[in-house]
């Protein structure tokens, strides 16, 4: 059985809800008692760095990590599962005989953390032997002993389980009150207490944290035997439980009211319980050529999707060929600087630094001091996503800083940082952009979502559909989901809302790698239409 | 401790219980120990080896249960996890579906531990990746792989007496091979209990031949076609389906289980007559775990009977409910097929398409169980029982169930993943567009 299905075997499984998880259940106030201070790390770091030079590594990090989860999940009128897990331990990654090597345990005692190092150093050489070209590092000056804290307003472990419990409950309550015929409801807290050490000389500890709150509202129709759902209009954020203080300035009015920094669940548990009713009734759409006009709920997905994943250098140099796949956007589009990835008004940032995201941190999982640059210019693919051990294909004097790993026991390799649409430098609000539509959708919420091994043909749903005729919105759809290119698809975006509009939306857990590790990520846009996109109806009868 | 024995384990577990103060506690233990190395561009990329130790306890006060976990096993260390737990217990929320702790149960005993598997070492490893690496230089093809082993033990005691304990080991390996001009790619993959079964050199001449097969596809229309799906992408799509055959989202209205008007499926002829699936823990092929995270026994079910829907699981809770035994769901499941080999299948098609495997797969609609996802690493054009020129990839919008109605040939039912299942001839499979992907 593997370390993740342990909480399965617990007894802690919940159904319903599909919850990554990681570690092991201890008590809230065993969560906040950090018994391992920066100087116990760091003695117990050096004796790794040192034990795995004395046996030949000729590049050592240590990451010691303690990574803490807590999720109240509940459903109707019942708490499922109030879990609070810790998961504490060190990995080492070594260079030996030019080979990558990796251990790790969670045994922390001295012995163990020094047979650990040697373990690595032993993996590496057994490996050099059918290695090919030996690893090269861009070199990384080290940066002593730093700090980095992720700057959350309130750590949403120190909130009070029964406060959790009780706004869920609250949020179930509206649900049922308003002829929901299920609600699942959720609050999925995360820590990452991370230090790292290095042979380049950082010592670096970092305190990050992220908060998702979600619903799915289920409405049932006994006499048809169909059912409908809506899903949470919430984003998972790199914040803490301040998110879900709602704030007037942070709602966007419309159709359905949407969030910026602060999240009202209350409020939008109801109206999601209006639209699971609503879909019922809705008409089932004509499949044909439509301009889709796409919220930031729904677009974060289609960009995580077709510009994130394709502009991993991993991707595209064939490292993830046997598991995620390989890119359509090849070193020489990018060498040729002229590939029409998108129009004109397409201009889309990687960025680790973002206030509020789940990708933001101080240093990545090899010492890289973290930053922000640009992917695509003005419709033109300019840059990847690099770290250390790459940074040399692609000319780059130092990383991008994009390494991460999920935890202790799992080596880190190149993750996706935040990659974000620019908001439109020209003023346009949602209803303008509607305005200029003849036969459209508007859509909002991700659904289901699939795409190619190198990121060109995609499909994807959503959680509510408008038909828009002549520049107004006329209805409800459903069996809605749209299929395209992703070269055609960003070259057909003819218009984007201004940064009024601006939102993040992002996946708590993008799966890559083997064995496959999850990071999360955010994704920033304003509304923005594409032209001419070719959506089917998904209904079928079985 | 990566590999703790039946009576280590009991000990364990016996003092844990015996700090106890709760009404009902239970405790587990899980303990692993695996190593891995991934390949790319004809070389090791990563590799490693990881060990974990951890030991769970569950404590309730009349409905209220904590859970809390250490990695520590000092007298101490056990009495404090136990302690937690409790104080966990006494500030949870009371569960209505709380159900009480099973008594003493009678397992099968697992076959799903290998100590050839447990032997695994850095070394042992990167010897079968060499013979993988091998094959893609003789081929000159780029290739990409990963292996990885586990081995562990999984054990459960609680205070009314119920013990349970399973070995178990497995080893994974895939292995992508792509031509060099990135126009053709190839892909094997599968699991096994015993490594004594894996073949890397055999498996990665398979994908090696696949990618230069694959080589110049050409685009065919989309639409409806018969295919015939190696075993491979049979388990890819199938995959999720005896997960669906739960009977509260069936009774609740909210599952492709459900019928209309209300009630379930149970009893009803759903897919083809063709189609018999059933689970089996001591199937030598494809061990699973001989009892579930209830202390419930897993024992051989059968799900469908020549189409007809034979059973849903049923947790504790809902089987109270519903005045019924319970009946684990499982995540494992076999397939029974015919003789031919996926050649016959191919030979007795006029016109098709193979598709080794799929790709990105995820639900558009559960009320359907509709499908999505896309035909990869190799996919091929038949004409009078031949294969004429490999295509383009597709993607397809298709639901297992209307896929199961249209069963027009099975073969020989092989392990691949964690099924076992035949290749198979389907009619009026629905693809909806082209990809450029290779």
């Amino acid at each position: 059985m593997k370390r993740r299905d342990f909480v399965q075997m617990a007894g802690l499984g919940i159904g319903g809800l599909s919850l990554p998880f990681m570690g092991k259940e201890l008590p809230i106030e065993a969560l906040l008692d950090n018994p391992y201070d920066t100087a116990l790390k760091k003695q117990l770091a050096d004796i790794a760095l040192n034990a795995a030079k004395t046996k030949g590594a000729t590049y050592t990090d240590v990451r010691i990590g303690r990574y803490l989860n807590q999720f109240v999940a509940t459903r109707e009128k019942k708490v499922q599962a109030v879990v609070n897990t810790e998961s504490y331990g060190v990995g080492i990654r070594v260079i030996a005989d030019g080979c990558w090597g990796f251990a790790a345990t969670n045994n922390m005692s001295k012995d163990a953390i020094a047979d650990c190092a040697m373990r690595a150093v032993a993996v590496a050489k057994a490996n050099a032997k059918i290695q090919g070209a030996p690893v090269q590092l861009a070199p990384q000056k080290g940066f002593g002993e730093v700090s980095w804290k992720a700057p959350i307003e309130i750590n949403a472990f120190e909130v009070p389980i029964k406060e959790k419990v009780d706004l869920l409950m609250q949020v179930n309550d509206a649900a049922l009150t308003g002829g929901a015929s299920f609600i699942n409801s959720l609050i999925f807290a995360v820590n990452e207490q991370k230090y790292f050490a290095s042979t380049d000389g950082s010592y670096i500890d970092q305190d990050i944290h992220r908060i998702y709150p979600t619903f799915t509202v289920t409405k049932i129709d006994r006499a048809t035997g169909k059912f409908e759902t809506r899903n949470a209009f919430s984003a998972p954020m790199g914040m803490g439980y301040e998110y879900l203080h709602p704030r007037a300035q942070d709602k966007v009015p419309g159709i359905s009211t949407r969030y910026k920094m602060r999240y009202d669940i209350l409020e939008d548990v109801k109206a999601a319980v209006k639209d699971a009713e609503d879909k019922h009734k809705a008409k089932s759409v004509e499949p044909g050529k439509y301009d889709v006009v796409l919220d930031p709920t729904h677009l974060w997905l289609t960009i995580h999707e077709s510009v994130g994943h394709p502009t991993e250098l991993d991707r595209v140099l064939g490292y993830e060929a046997n598991y995620a796949g390989t890119s359509f956007l090849t070193l020489d589009k990018w060498e040729s600087k002229k590939f029409n990835f998108g129009s004109k008004l397409v201009n889309i940032v990687a960025d680790k630094t973002q206030a509020g995201s789940l990708g933001a941190v101080g240093y990545d999982d090899e010492g890289v001091k973290c930053g922000k640059w640009d992917l695509i210019k003005d419709g033109i693919l300019v840059n990847y996503q690099a770290i250390r051990d790459q940074a040399h294909i692609i000319g780059l004097k130092a990383s991008q800083g994009c390494c991460y790993s999920q935890g202790w026991d799992d080596v880190q390799f190149q993750r996706m940082p935040n990659v974000s649409l620019q908001a439109g430098k020209t003023k346009l609000s949602v209803d303008d952009m509607i305005k200029n539509v003849e036969k459209g959708i508007y859509i909002l919420g991700n659904g289901s979502f699939s795409i190619d091994q190198q990121r060109y043909n995609f499909q994807f749903g959503g959680q509510t559909f408008y038909e828009i005729a002549n520049g107004k919105i006329v209805g409800m759809l459903k069996d809605v989901a749209y299929q395209s290119n992703t070269q055609e698809f960003w070259n057909a975006c003819t218009a984007i809302c201004d940064e009024s509009d601006y939102r993040l939306g992002g996946s708590f857990n993008d799966g890559k790698g083997q064995p496959s590790q999850s990071s999360a990520v955010s994704h920033g846009s304003a509304t923005a239409r594409f032209n001419g996109v070719n959506v089917i109806n998904t209904a079928r009868k079985i | 401790m990566a590999l703790l024995s039946k009576d280590d384990a009991q000990a364990i577990l016996k003092k844990v219980l015996s700090y106890s103060k709760a009404d009902e506690c239970t405790v587990s233990i899980n303990a692993t120990q695996g190593g891995n190395i991934r390949y790319a561009r004809s070389a090791v990329s990563t590799a490693g080896e990881v060990t974990d130790t951890s030991l769970a306890v569950s404590a309730s006060f009349g409905k209220k249960t904590g859970t809390t976990t250490i990695n520590e096993f000092d007298d101490a260390s056990l009495q404090k996890v136990v302690a937690r737990a409790e104080e966990l217990a006494k500030l949870a929320p009371e569960n209505p579906e709380y159900m009480p702790l099973l008594g003493p149960q009678t397992y099968a005993d697992s076959i799903a531990f290998s100590s050839k598997t447990a032997g695994m070492s850095p070394e042992s490893r990167a010897d079968m990746v060499a013979q993988s690496l091998q094959v893609a230089k003789e081929a000159n093809l780029e290739a990409a792989g990963f292996l990885v082993n586990s081995s562990g033990i999984s054990a459960m005691m609680n205070s009314k007496g119920l013990f349970a304990y399973s070995p178990e080991s497995s080893v994974d390996f895939s292995v992508t091979f792509r031509n060099r001009e990135g126009t053709g790619s190839g892909y094997v993959s599968n699991q096994y209990n015993d490594v004594s079964k894996l073949d890397t050199l055999a498996l990665s001449k398979i994908a090696a031949s696949k990618a230069s097969m694959s080589a110049g596809a050409k685009a065919i229309e989309p639409g409806k076609y018969t295919v015939i799906l190696e075993p491979l992408a049979a388990s890819d799509i199938l995959n999720g389906v005896i997960r669906g055959f739960d009977a509260r989202s069936a009774d609740e209205g909210r599952s492709f289980m459900t019928k209309k008007g209300g009630g379930t499926r149970l009893g009803e002829q759903l897919v083809s007559d063709k189609v018999t699936i059933y689970t089996d823990p001591l199937n030598p092929e494809l061990p699973g775990d001989t009892w579930n995270n209830d202390g419930l026994p897993i024992k051989r079910t059968t799900w469908i009977d020549k189409g007809v829907v034979k059973n849903l699981s049923y947790s504790r809770y809902w089987a109270a409910q519903k005045g019924v035994e319970p009946l684990p769901g499982s995540n494992t499941f076999i397939m029974e097929g015919g003789n031919s080999s996926t050649e016959d299948l191919i030979k007795g098609t006029e016109k098709g398409i193979l598709v080794t495997r799929f790709w990105y797969i995820r639900m558009v609609d559960q009320q359907t169980m509709l499908l999505t996802g896309l035909t990869r690493d190799g996919t091929f054009y038949i004409e009078n029982g031949q294969i004429k020129f490999p295509v383009k990839n597709f993607r397809f919008n298709e639901s297992p169930i209307i896929m199961l109605n249209n069963v027009d040939e099975l073969g020989k039912a092989v392990r691949s993943g964690s099924c076992i299942l035949p290749p198979m001839r389907i009619r009026d499979f629905t693809f909806t567009s082209l990809s450029d992907a290779i």
